[in-house]
């Protein structure tokens, strides 16, 4: 191995979602002190979709989260921010490229695969590609990572870490790199808090396909009671599982990031001083918990397999009623404006 | 959620880490918690590795039975499809397609077989000898 110690002194702090994590761990490098709700809220994180015709082994995507980068990308971008990001064709050169940075002492931050990471527990571990950790250093030919899902640093071999970066299947990570290069001291945050809401709303509202957003979960809800006779139970069940595991597995905070973004409400009242979002938060937590007692259902329907048509009815109504009382938090949020 | 109603049903994370969640603390102010899993999510998790499971073992039987090469057998076990092993393998589709017959596979080199191995993470005897290694899990 070539010549090997680098240690970026790196505030690594665990966090519920692994890009809200990064993020905030890399501003906090450079001095921006913003919580994992503040992040998460800024850059835009909370989002529904449904695609029943985009399937991973054969069971349809819900997903509560945007693209991955996209949370990097907007928070860095409404804090001005400057920042680099790659993509690679040929491996050796991308992990030269990751060694150059730790050189110059750059925390970097990489898409990754988790099938392949070793420090995983084993039950985690599918073809998932979108998983984001920060490089830190290099020791005896091992890289040093911050990942935002482990409560302590972790360490990959030159070989592990390659793999995980250049992970196949579904939107492979291509060895995708991305690290600040400056910051601006004279941000606006109260304007990037705006912004961030502003563009949350847009999501969940706006979007003029049913698939996505407050739509996206009426739809799904409509699909739901049909699931047992068109599908049959064994395979309705596999439906309601992977719902249950999209809104819960790790990464969410609870509640596909219900309970993150009434966080940040919480905090964006206190940072704008308007105590109406307060409100929001609390109007966030319930459709929060109502989301929990869907899972709660889901899970018994799931598990013992009754299939019955009533309980399927039952956990679709619950998804009718977020819709609802989601639509109305946006609306409402829609309005907000700097005093 | 409340901090005292945040779930810590033991669960898949074999204590390797704990799930960070965020619940409301008697003031009514948000906080991050740690949870050690839920059980509607621990059952999902357990309900998607079951399916897996199951489609592992049906494979094996296959392959002790001759009609499938042991590359379905990894294939299923590492929870990849077609497209995916071939992907890895740096194959096109068809030639791996070709490889689950159990009389291709009995022609291919050592070459190939260990790009295989690599790719499973298994030793190269191991590929070889399946029907021994096969019985044994």
């Amino acid at each position: 191995m070539t010549k090997d110690f680098y240690h970026i002194d790196f505030p690594h702090n665990q966090a519920a979602h692994c890009e809200n994590g990064v993020t905030s761990n890399l501003l906090k490098h450079y001095g921006i002190n913003l919580s994992e709700p503040m992040v998460f809220g800024i850059g835009s994180g909370l989002f529904f979709s449904y695609m029943p015709f985009l399937k991973v082994n054969d069971i349809p995507v819900v997903s509560f989260r945007p693209w991955p980068g996209k949370i990097f990308n907007r928070i860095t971008r409404r804090l001005d921010i400057k920042i680099q990001r790659s993509k690679f064709k040929d491996q050796k050169e991308s992990m030269e490229a990751l060694d150059r940075n730790l050189q110059q002492g750059i925390p970097t931050g990489c898409l990754v695969g988790v099938y392949h990471l070793t420090y995983f527990p084993p039950a985690y571990r599918f073809h998932f590609n979108a998983h984001n950790l920060v490089v830190v250093g290099r020791e005896n030919g091992e890289y040093l990572i911050s990942d935002p899902i482990m409560p302590t640093i972790e360490r990959l071999t030159y070989h592990d870490l390659q793999r995980v970066r250049f992970a196949r299947g579904t939107v492979p990570p291509k060895g995708r790199m991305y690290y600040i290069t400056g910051t601006s001291p004279g941000y606006d945050l109260k304007n990037a808090i705006i912004k961030g809401i502003h563009h949350t709303c847009k999501d969940m509202l706006t979007i003029p396909v049913p698939l996505f957003g407050v739509k996206g979960i009426r739809y799904l809800s409509k699909q739901m009671r049909k699931w047992p006779n068109k599908l049959g139970e064994k395979r309705a069940a596999l439906y309601m599982g992977q719902v249950v595991r999209m809104l819960e597995e790790i990464g969410t905070g609870g509640a596909g990031f219900r309970f993150i973004y009434a966080a940040f409400l919480q905090e964006a009242a206190h940072e704008l001083g308007q105590p109406w979002l307060n409100d929001m938060s609390r109007e966030m937590t319930a459709v929060g918990d109502k989301w929990r007692e869907f899972a709660v259902i889901a899970g018994r329907i799931f598990k013992n397999r009754a299939g019955q048509e009533e309980t399927y009815k039952v956990a679709a109504d619950i998804l009718s009623d977020i819709a609802q009382r989601e639509e109305q938090i946006y609306r409402r949020l829609r309005q907000i404006k700097l005093t | 959620m409340k901090k005292k109603e945040v779930p810590q049903d033991e669960g898949l994370m074999e204590g390797r880490f704990e799930d960070v969640c965020y619940a409301l603390d008697d003031n009514g102010n948000y906080v991050a918690v740690l949870s050690k899993g839920w059980s509607p999510k621990n059952e999902a998790m357990l309900q998607a590795w079951d399916v897996i499971h199951e489609k592992v073992e049906n494979v094996r039987q296959e392959v002790l039975s001759g009609k499938i090469s042991p590359i379905g057998y990894y294939m299923e076990k590492n929870l990849m499809d077609l497209k995916l092993l071939a992907d890895y393998v740096g194959l096109p589709k068809r030639k791996v397609r070709k490889h689950l017959q159990p009389e291709k596979f009995a022609q291919l080199g050592d070459d190939i077989l260990q790009r295989y191995a690599d790719t499973f993470e298994i030793h190269l005897e191991d590929l070889k000898n399946f029907r021994e290694t096969l019985t044994k899990s």
